[in-house]
């Protein structure tokens, strides 16, 4: 039935009364998953984690690869991202796992803050073996109390939508890039909360992204946001040309030739009329109510979700042109093509195809409601392409060196 | 709502001096059918290169230092002169920024 209506050429009136599944949590967000995690609070501590997790069926390791060593800004994210990933309504229950206590408990309660079931255990004094028996009888435990928390329903505005395209050419920013922005002028405005970033990606159209902010003093704050990513990233640590990394060698070959090319297709996401109300720091959780968010994150597909999952969005719409096979370890990665040979040679990766825009036989209106349907249809349990592909890719940023 | 042609290259804005082809296998000769987009109007045109799907075409003689616009906006600069219909990618066309 949701298939159909949203087929229907139209009325915004069919958009007033979207509701999805989810699980409430002790918080009040709604996820769209179900996960018990188990979590490493360093790279030590990985191996721990994945023997509970094969111990205990029904639970998740998320292996990473840093937390040992870092300090000052570098830490201060490296622990908003992990308490992030662990507060994220799709996750019910979390077991941290860490090579000592200090700074497992530093997680443990950051994420205990949500209401939600958390236990942390530290390696030292007992080694793997007692670790991983002590960690899965707790895992045990949450998982079976987690498979019989039921679904219930909710309205749109209880969801949370991010955005992020990856291996870009130029039918993104024909199709699929527009078609994520004609979704968000459509549910923005009925409450959702959504999130684009991609700093360095906005090279070539900082103009337009500097006007759509809400206000001045929001656009300055991201402007300073835009700088310092080319005053201290970029600048400071090229070495002559970045046109092979910005834009992508995948990138190239589908057609794209500049930076500013790209960026005027990745702001496509935004649609026409939304305005973004707050520019985030990477990871930060939004604290100014329902809309559009921007987020300062790097354009690298992995590290981007990563971080906009700790800030707490829960389904992930990606458009790509050239095939990016991402995905997430908690959130659905819905991906959505509109190239023609991306469909042909690897359409097992594309959940919404919008190849149509690109024959005119479909409209931006109708490939935005088929996107709709389809986030609509994964919060409700649908595995995306990634989530049946397997693809839990995690990935942590890291600002500098450890000491 | 099945069209009854496929366009060969699309157009975002009527400032843009040029299109991207988006059929595969567009070979140099093909008399090109196009859209712009944004005001939904015909155009047309004629490969000089065989040009791969969502690559470049252009609509005008660029000459080298000029501007290549497309969304209307600046995208950088033209590298190497090119003529109508050539195709338009890394070889002619770079960033202002890096």
């Amino acid at each position: 039935m949701a298939i159909t209506a949203a087929k229907k050429r139209g009325s915004p009136a069919k958009h007033s009364n979207l509701h999805f599944t989810g699980w409430r949590r002790e918080n009040g967000r709604v996820g769209v998953r179900n996960h018990v995690i188990i979590l490493p609070l360093d790279d030590l501590s990985n191996s721990v984690c994945e023997a509970v997790a094969n111990n205990i069926k029904g639970t998740m390791a998320i292996p990473h690869a840093y937390g040992r060593l870092q300090f000052g800004k570098d830490l201060d994210l490296h622990f908003r991202t992990l308490i992030g990933t662990g507060s994220n309504p799709n996750v019910a229950a979390v077991v941290v796992v860490g090579i000592e206590d200090g700074w497992t408990k530093r997680v443990v309660d950051g994420i205990a803050k949500t209401g939600k079931p958390v236990v942390g255990f530290g390696i030292e004094g007992h080694g793997d073996i007692a670790t991983i028996a002590k960690a899965s009888y707790k895992a045990k435990e949450f998982v079976q109390w987690a498979s019989e928390l039921k679904r219930e329903e909710c309205g749109i505005a209880d969801l949370w939508v991010s955005t992020k395209c990856g291996e870009s050419d130029t039918t993104t920013g024909l199709s699929s890039c527009p078609t994520v922005g004609n979704m968000y002028d459509k549910l923005i405005p009925k409450g959702i909360y959504g999130v684009f970033g991609e700093t360095s990606e906005i090279t070539g159209a900082e103009h337009i992204c500097r006007e759509r902010a809400i206000n001045k003093s929001v656009a300055d704050k991201w402007y300073k946001m835009w700088k310092a990513y080319q005053e201290e990233v970029i600048e400071a640590h090229k070495d002559g040309d970045l046109s092979e990394s910005q834009p992508t060698k995948g990138n190239i070959a589908g057609g794209l030739s500049s930076i500013e090319e790209k960026a005027l297709g990745n702001l496509e996401k935004i649609g026409r009329r939304c305005r973004y109300i707050d520019a985030l720091d990477a990871a930060e959780a939004p604290a100014k109510g329902a809309g559009l968010y921007y987020m300062d994150t790097s354009s690298a597909a992995a590290e981007c979700v990563t971080l906009m999952a700790a800030g707490g969005w829960v389904v992930h719409t990606f458009p790509t042109g050239q095939g990016n096979v991402i995905g997430n370890p908690i959130v659905p990665v819905i991906k959505i093509s509109g190239n023609p040979k991306t469909l042909r040679t690897m359409p097992e990766h594309i959940d919404v195809d919008v190849t149509g825009v690109l024959r005119r036989d479909q409209t931006l209106d109708t490939a935005g409601d088929a996107l709709i349907d389809m986030i609509i249809r994964t919060c409700n349990g649908r595995l995306t392409a990634a989530e049946a592909l397997g693809h839990r890719e995690f990935s942590m940023t890291k600002l500098y060196r450890s000491a | 709502m099945p069209s009854p042609t496929i366009p060969h290259f699309l157009v975002h804005s009527p400032k843009d001096n040029v299109g991207v082809v988006v059929v595969e296998g567009l070979r140099a000769g093909t008399k090109m059918k196009g859209v712009i987009t944004e005001t939904d109007t015909p155009i047309t045109g004629k490969a000089n290169h065989d040009i791969p799907v969502g690559h470049k075409v252009a609509l005008k003689d660029m000459k080298k230092g000029d501007t290549i616009i497309k969304y209307g906006e600046d995208i950088g600069k033209v590298v190497a002169d090119f003529k109508k219909g050539d195709h338009v990618h890394v070889h002619n066309h770079k960033t202002k920024r890096w």
